[in-house]
């Protein structure tokens, strides 16, 4: 199996702190652009990075994420740019991730997609909307090609449920914080706490907790109970209010910072 | 530690196609409505409830009428119309959301939302919200409030509150999308009324067990009527609730051929269709495996139809099974062909026909001339035309 998702959590147990996880849809604003903005969250303490396949129909996702993924497949973004700014990330040195609605993967092809991040150095995919009983084809392929199965569980899961998930994922969790979709909160939901001591119980697996994270306190907040904190509509905000010029690589440099420093003081 | 056991072979899979693509925090959901409507088919307290219902509010049995002067149109052959365009609310949709309406009471639920695209699922929806005292929410296509303003205000006056879908397309697909997003919010005090075939299951078999009423009630009035099954039965096709809700309960009956009539829009050939099945690619769209119109990277394309009821780039997997097994077949009727049919039955019949259904109608103008005067077509008129007349006017130049 990929050992890089596996090193950088038993580097951040070692460092008793969660890791910072990262997330950027491929093409936006640009693919120029965006190469750049994947440099600045890993020079500013982004320790792995999920490239976003930019979707039609994204229904997990907030106003923010739709906004990006509509200018990102606007500039006509495919598979293509997704595993290019993959192996792009990879090469920085963070264990990187595709996250993706199933339908771009099935069209592309399951096999050769499971491939494709392989040879782009990826180790791993999210797939937040792929169920683990239409998954047959996906587990046998990632395992084929030694990449980690990451599924998305929710706080409404049951105990059965999220035992029969956490099964079937590798890498680690990703434990939606709250019921709703992608977006800044004010306050990070008081639910994900409850999911994670749950989660606790049916898997050894790390536990990445993602879903309204934005400020350096809510990353401290989530680092005391999780093994992982994702943040992906706070940078996009910063690029839709900055753009990527060196004001809002600047700015994205200095969000993953602070944020950085939350995880560090969460345990 | 072993990996429990995943039991893939109790969701709803039609051959390769249905299932479940939706976030995990919807299963809880969806297991629920799938157990409160396999208790639902068992339970007579309910059934004698919705037949209530059907008799006393929606007015079930809906007629058969024989459009004679209609049918010289169509080669002669015998023209028998299913009035769902008689219904309380003016279409079939009624017969689905009395039926998941109920459901929602018996799941503890107070509020409901729904997704409408010519707005007759959300005209449905909002009486049946207000009928049994939940809270609706409707999602439409911003483009579609303004086609179709008369149902937006329909709507209000029923109670609902209607959302202008700004995202995408604009049309029925980013009304669906909203409405998801709103669920998974939430899941825990709201039902999602889906009103058509499509969706993750159990909605198309939900919708369908709703909807199969329509064919059941046409089955026995065609046998009393003609003492035989009709040749073939007709249907338009969008997400294709009222095509399955007629087609299903003849599909045992191989002699009867099922024909379901998709939009053509501008024709195919011009890419500007809602033909999903004829022009389409098996793919993945709202929670299910079915023909879908997308590029080459997975990715929705956008449809294009005179009818919003119509405008919609997925088709409901039990379809893209019947066709693919040569059950049921799949026409394209583009707008100038479904807008002639539409005129013609309303000069030769006295009836507005809904545009969509004016797809089954021009699709029966030619399986008639096809098959001739000694055949027998079922049409499902599925709605009517009176949300219409401003689309109507505006494409014959009428001034209003």
């Amino acid at each position: 199996m990929n050992q890089a998702l596996p090193q950088l959590f038993a580097k951040c147990k070692s460092e008793n702190r969660a890791a910072l996880i990262g997330y950027l849809p491929a093409g936006f604003p640009n693919q120029r652009s965006a190469k750049k903005i994947i440099k600045s969250m890993i020079s500013g303490g982004v320790d792995a990075v999920e490239i976003g396949y930019p979707y039609s129909d994204p229904v997990m996702d907030g106003p923010v994420i739709q906004a990006a993924s509509e200018q990102s497949l606007a500039n006509g973004t495919g598979a293509e740019d997704v595993f290019e700014l993959l192996a792009h990330s990879a090469q920085l040195g963070a264990p990187s991730l595709v996250m993706s609605y199933w339908s771009p993967i099935e069209k592309y092809g399951v096999a050769k997609f499971a491939a494709a991040i392989t040879s782009a150095g990826g180790c791993g995919v999210i797939t937040p909307d792929l169920t683990i009983e239409e998954s047959a084809t996906w587990r046998d392929e990632s395992t084929r090609n030694e990449i980690d199965r990451v599924y998305v569980v929710a706080p409404s899961s049951s105990d059965a449920r999220l035992k029969l998930v956490s099964a079937q994922c590798s890498g680690f969790v990703y434990a939606a914080s709250l019921m709703g979709v992608t977006g800044t909160r004010e306050s990070v939901s008081g639910n994900a706490s409850g999911l994670v001591a749950k989660l606790r119980t049916t898997t050894q697996l790390p536990i990445a907790v993602g879903l309204g994270v934005s400020t350096k306190e809510q990353a401290r907040e989530v680092a005391s109970y999780a093994d992982g904190v994702i943040v992906g509509s706070a940078f996009i905000k910063i690029i839709q209010q900055y753009g990527g010029g060196r004001k809002g690589l600047r700015k994205v440099k200095e969000l993953a910072q602070s944020l950085s420093e939350g995880v560090r003081n969460g345990k | 530690m072993s990996a429990p056991e995943i039991n893939a072979q109790a969701l709803g899979h039609f051959g390769p196609y249905g299932g479940r693509f939706v976030p995990e925090a919807l299963i809880a959901a969806l297991d629920e409505l799938t157990a409160a409507h396999e208790s639902a088919l068992n339970d007579p307290e309910f059934q004698r409830e919705l037949t209530q219902l059907h008799a006393t509010y929606s007015g079930r049995p809906s007629i058969i009428t024989e459009a004679k002067r209609f049918a010289e149109h169509a080669g002669g052959a015998r023209i028998l119309l299913k009035r769902e365009d008689l219904n309380h609310t003016g279409s079939h949709k009624i017969n689905n959301v009395l039926g998941q309406a109920l459901l929602t009471k018996k799941m503890g639920k107070k509020r409901i939302i729904a997704e409408t695209g010519a707005g007759q699922h959300g005209v449905a929806s909002a009486t049946a919200a207000a009928l049994l005292g939940l809270e609706c929410v409707v999602y439409m296509g911003e483009a579609d409030t303004k086609r179709q303003a008369l149902n937006v205000a329909r709507m209000k006056l029923l109670g609902a509150k209607v959302v202008a879908v700004t995202q995408g397309s604009k049309t029925l697909k980013d009304a669906i999308n909203e409405a998801m997003r709103d669920w998974v919010t939430n899941v825990a005090n709201t039902h999602y009324l889906l009103g058509t075939v499509a969706g993750p299951h159990p909605f198309p078999t939900i919708v369908r067990d709703f909807q199969r009423i329509i064919g059941v009630e046409a089955r026995a009035q065609v046998l009393e009527l003609t003492g035989k099954l009709p040749d073939a039965v007709l249907a338009c096709v969008g997400g294709g609730s009222n095509a399955i809700g007629i087609f299903h309960p003849f599909i045992a009956d191989t002699s009867v051929r099922l024909i379901g009539f998709e939009a053509g829009g501008s024709g195919i050939e011009s890419g500007k269709h809602a033909a999903t099945i004829s022009g389409g690619t098996p793919g993945v769209l709202h929670g299910t495996r079915s023909y879908v119109l997308q590029d080459k990277n997975g990715q929705t394309v956008e449809s294009h139809s005179i009818s919003a009821g119509l405008d919609y780039p997925g088709v409901g997997p039990e379809h893209a099974y019947l066709n693919d097994i040569g059950r049921a077949e799949y026409r394209a009727i583009n707008d100038d062909q479904a807008m002639y049919a539409f005129s013609l039955l309303c000069k030769t019949e006295g009836i507005i026909p809904a545009i969509e259904t004016a797809h089954a109608l021009a699709g029966a103008l030619e399986i008639g001339n096809e098959l001739g005067p000694d055949a027998t077509l079922l049409i499902n008129l599925s709605g009517r035309g009176d949300k219409d007349v401003q689309t109507a006017a505006e494409y014959f130049g009428l001034p209003l």
